[in-house]
């Protein structure tokens, strides 16, 4: 039987004005640098868990100011710390310290 | 020495040519339609990238062009080509014959209104840069009024600029390090203001434009999100309501503002284009002045004696429009001394 009609499901509109900043504000107080991604994609495109696992800095950065937290921490755990996308962040944002805090600062059993 | 240079517009590429020639041992005119000189930088508060105050740059200007004779709220009714001369018609009734005009006449902003989307004229709380370069100024605008600490307030970059259906396909060029300007301005009143900015591409090109980006991002957390804004509405709180995607992510945002900030794009004075037009200047496929040469001849337009400084060329910075300034009264001074040999 087919069933007609549509279905609506929830909109995926972000609103910023609701979002809470809580964590991103301390995580920006405690890893400054956390403000200075400009997106430019280096650290994924050089990331060797990217093509197994689809990890992103980019992203992760992204999804915390956006309220995606859950995903975004998720997307961390792929992380080996290798430190290559150190190396090529134009800004220099030491991104191995930033995923550390981001670790701590977002760790699941605090929600 | 006593060779006759009508400077058409007061502001600051006017005032420097003037106070340039002054120098060389001319006795320049200046025809200003507006009633104080210095143009659209006298009514900004701050200039990037140093925060250096305006009429810190404006006032020496007017200072060094005392010397030149100056007509306030006048302006060109015509312009007749003599033989060798130009017999230029001032509306006081005055005629000045000369050989050389230098056209100053610069830019203006893009009306927002015609983007009606954005709701400048419609809603309260949408204002231009230029409104809130004039609340800097002056603190007298409640529109502004109503913003408080903790708070939010948007920018909207590209107002009127790279926009082929309002008819105005080139970046303006200075819009975006102003956004962040202004954008930290208001950081510096309110700590604790929200800051976002909406932005196409994000163009920070001249000296310390890009440091004071990463400024502006780190020190004072304002909050850059890629992607046009495509409808603005209000609440029945009289805050404004502002719908874009984040292309970055892929998904939509809305977010509730106490104020959105449009940033106007720059076009071609249409008053100095409507004086070029009395000799048939030609106007570039830009809508701006066109000189001889975009690369090497951008002071110097294709009609024997008439030349160009500033924006009337195109959109540009304070440096940029002093430096073209200052090659214009070289330029001018060479065509003479050449001419007399």
């Amino acid at each position: 039987m087919s069933i007609f009609g549509f279905k609506i499901s929830p909109s995926s509109a972000i609103n910023l004005s609701e979002l809470d900043t809580r964590r991103w504000d301390e995580l920006c107080r405690k890893a400054p640098d956390a403000r200075r991604c400009m997106a430019c994609g280096s650290c994924s495109a050089t990331c060797p868990a990217a093509q197994f696992s689809g990890m992103s800095l980019r992203k992760v950065l992204l999804d915390l100011q956006r309220g995606r937290e859950k995903e975004a921490y998720r997307m961390m755990s792929n992380c080996m710390l290798c430190g290559k996308c150190l190396m090529v962040c134009p800004r220099g944002i030491n991104t191995r310290e930033l995923i550390l805090k981001i670790s701590q600062i977002y760790k699941e059993e605090d929600r | 020495m006593n060779e006759i240079i009508l400077i058409v517009g007061g502001g600051i590429a006017g005032l420097e040519a003037a106070g340039k020639l002054l120098q060389l041992g001319y006795t320049p005119i200046i025809v200003e339609k507006g009633d104080r000189l210095g143009g659209n930088v006298a009514r900004w508060h701050r200039l990037f990238p140093d925060m250096t105050p305006a009429s810190e740059v404006v006032d020496p200007l007017i200072e060094n062009a005392k010397g030149a004779n100056i007509f306030l709220n006048t302006e060109i009714s015509f312009i007749n080509r003599l033989k060798d001369k130009y017999n230029v018609m001032l509306s006081s009734g005055i005629s000045i014959i000369c050989r050389y005009i230098l056209l100053t006449t610069g830019f203006e902003l893009f009306d927002a209104r015609k983007k009606e989307e954005y709701g400048y004229g419609i809603y309260d709380q949408v204002i231009t840069n230029s409104d809130l370069e004039a609340w800097f100024n002056t603190g007298a605008d409640p529109r502004v009024g109503k913003v408080h600490d903790g708070g939010a307030v948007g920018f909207v970059h590209c107002v009127g600029s790279r926009d082929e259906k309002a008819l105005n396909p080139q970046c303006s060029k200075v819009c975006c390090i102003t956004a962040i300007k202004q954008a930290i301005e208001m950081k510096e009143r309110y700590p604790d203001l929200q800051v976002y900015c909406f932005y196409m591409d994000l163009r920070l090109f001249g000296k310390k434009y890009e440091d004071f980006y990463a400024k502006a991002q780190k020190d004072y957390g304002i909050r850059f999100i890629r992607g046009r804004v495509s409808e603005v509405c209000e609440n029945i709180e009289g805050k404004v309501i502002i719908k874009a995607e984040d292309t970055l992510s892929g998904k939509p945002v809305r977010v509730t503002l106490d104020l959105l900030v449009l940033m106007a794009g720059m076009k071609c004075n249409q008053d100095g284009a409507k004086i070029g037009n009395m000799i048939y200047l030609p106007i570039d496929t830009d809508g701006f002045l066109q000189s001889k040469d975009n690369i090497s001849r951008i002071n110097t337009s294709p009609t024997r004696g008439f030349y160009y400084a500033g924006a009337c060329t195109g959109p540009k910075t304070v440096p940029e429009t002093l430096a073209e300034a200052r090659a214009a009264a070289l330029e001018i001074h060479t065509d003479i001394i050449n001419s007399r040999k």
